[in-house]
């Protein structure tokens, strides 16, 4: 008996850690065969269209809002903070950088995970324990290539698009809250940021919503995609994939955000360009 | 003795082994189905009888075992001819599985819009909705094209499922509990449409179910599913007349023994 029971303890640590493992293992295969599936038969367009619509057009009054808000409070915040220094004249620097580089592409990325992920990881969630996802199957249409790859080629499409659309709505906000709250004159808040805003912070800006776009799509769907147990099944995977969108795009940025820092100093060398 | 010679095998199964973690839903399945046949597989509820569909079709692959179909191991296709397998092949889910997205008419022609007409490889729109429309009169649901799937009742769900196959035309059909949670007379209008189909689309059927009115009514052949294994096959009127308990027992407890003793 107390063989059988050091056996079996062993058995319930190993389940979840070996479970953990082979879910990473699917996820990346997922995302592997979605790539594949997209060049090798690219979905039809009218699937796209639909995808770019619900995750693009349709998020544009959240988007608006989300980058407005920030936007304002971030130009609330700069000016009262540095007024103590005599540094306001940089808010309008400080909000567009901000925006640009971090606010703008971390906040679009978790407003769509909440609005379009957690929608799509519910929708194929369902599709799942209802069987339509087995009926694709029989009539040899593949899951991936027809639920997926559409939503992983709208989300790396319109992220990008969203994320410039907030910081656009982000530094209107903050010059709204500088020039006609604060008094700020128009060109001390716009003058900087020609000067001061290099093409680096716009591409690591659209290289992360990129990134971020990718792994909302494929995370909502491949935690749609392993959801069982009927309504409650749906539930939990749809909260679950929420939960893991977020942390993952939160490490995700640190470890972006280091890497393209740390190709800072070679751009200034091979493409100068990029860094004026 | 003639008419048994004359049977062409189109699904041989050997060996078929699944488990899902540690339950051992399949234990070395065996089964034959011959072309043109329907063969109705009787069991209780939960003995994996929809996981053995889900085999045949190769939605699911099973740990260990070979599915022949016109001789051919489909387990060991390369994904193009599995492609060309799948196009063959239709069933019919337990919940009709139709999709949410889409309307009635849009279900129906949904496979002619993916893979056009099976024997041409292309299909014009005018005539996806003009076959769409045949295949939703042929089930009774005529006018019923513009209605979603939430809008039907589990009757009219399933017919609007055969309908989704009748379309395409498949040389197989799996049906997956046709009738379970239907009425009495919308279960005998689904087992008149199986009739109906297999006759008209000369296909080979496999039907899972508990029903065994359903079975009688549909079946050509009859199997019993228990244990993970097919423990007995045969034809109506001998299947009722094998002495094993699990067959008595399985008629007793569907009260209609005597039906089936006769």
């Amino acid at each position: 008996m107390g063989h059988k029971r050091s056996n079996s303890s062993l058995q319930i640590q190993e389940i979840p850690f070996t479970k953990w493992i082979g879910a990473i293992g699917d996820y990346f295969t997922l995302i592997f065969m979605v790539l594949i599936s997209s060049v090798k038969k690219p979905p039809h367009f009218s699937l796209i269209r639909n995808q770019l619509y619900d995750i693009g057009v349709a998020s544009l009054p959240v988007i608006s809002i989300t980058g407005f808000s920030t936007g304002i409070v971030l130009a609330a915040q700069s000016f009262f903070q540095l007024s103590g220094f005599g540094l306001t004249s940089v808010t309008g620097l400080m909000v567009a950088k901000a925006m640009m580089v971090e606010m703008g592409p971390v906040l679009t990325a978790f407003m769509i995970t909440g609005r379009v992920g957690a929608a799509m990881c519910a929708e194929l969630g369902t599709m799942r324990v209802t069987e339509q996802i087995d009926a694709l199957r029989s009539m040899a249409v593949d899951p991936l290539s027809y639920l997926v790859a559409p939503r992983f080629i709208g989300g790396i499409f319109m992220m990008p698009l969203l994320t410039v659309y907030s910081c656009f709505m982000g530094i209107i906000g903050g010059y709204i809250v500088s020039v006609y709250y604060y008094g700020m004159d128009p060109t001390t808040f716009l003058d900087p940021l020609p000067t001061h805003i290099d093409n680096f912070d716009f591409f690591s800006g659209l290289i992360k919503s990129i990134f971020f776009g990718a792994i909302i799509v494929t995370i909502s769907c491949y935690r749609g995609m392993q959801a069982h147990g009927g309504a409650a099944g749906v539930g939990r995977a749809t909260t679950n994939s929420v939960v893991i969108c977020y942390s993952v795009i939160l490490i995700s940025n640190f470890l972006i955000t280091m890497t393209l820092n740390s190709f800072y100093p070679y751009l200034q060398k091979i493409a100068p360009w990029m860094v004026k | 003795m003639t008419e048994k010679k004359e049977r062409k095998l189109k699904i041989r199964i050997r060996g078929l082994n699944k488990s899902y973690g540690s339950l051992h839903v399949l234990k070395d399945l065996n089964l034959d189905i011959y072309e043109g046949e329907t063969l109705v597989v009787l069991g209780r509820s939960g003995v994996g009888k929809s996981v053995l569909l889900k085999q045949i079709i190769g939605i699911e692959k099973p740990d260990s075992g070979t599915i022949e179909v016109d001789g051919v191991n489909i387990l060991k296709l390369s994904p193009s001819k599995k492609l060309l397998y799948y196009k063959q092949m239709g069933m019919l889910f337990q919940g009709a599985a139709l999709f949410d997205s889409m309307n009635v008419g849009e279900n129906t022609g949904f496979y002619l819009r993916q893979h056009g007409d099976p024997r041409t490889g292309w299909i014009t729109k005018e005539e996806i909705i003009t076959r769409s429309k045949e295949a939703l009169a042929m089930v009774d649901l005529s006018g019923t094209e513009n209605k979603m799937p939430s809008d039907l009742s589990g009757g009219m769900r399933k017919r609007a499922g055969l309908a989704r196959l009748i379309v395409y035309r498949p040389d197989t059909m799996l049906f997956d509990e046709p009738t379970t949670g239907l009425d009495p007379i919308t279960a005998m209008q689904i087992n008149e449409l199986i009739k109906k189909t297999k006759k008209e689309l000369n296909a080979t059927s496999i039907v899972v179910t508990h029903d065994i009115r359903s079975a009688l009514e549909v079946g050509d052949q009859l199997a019993l599913h228990h244990d993970g294994r097919i423990i007995h096959v045969a034809d109506k009127k001998a299947f009722f007349q094998i002495d094993d308990p699990v067959i008595q027992a399985f008629i007793e407890n569907a009260s209609v023994g005597k039906r089936g003793n006769k």
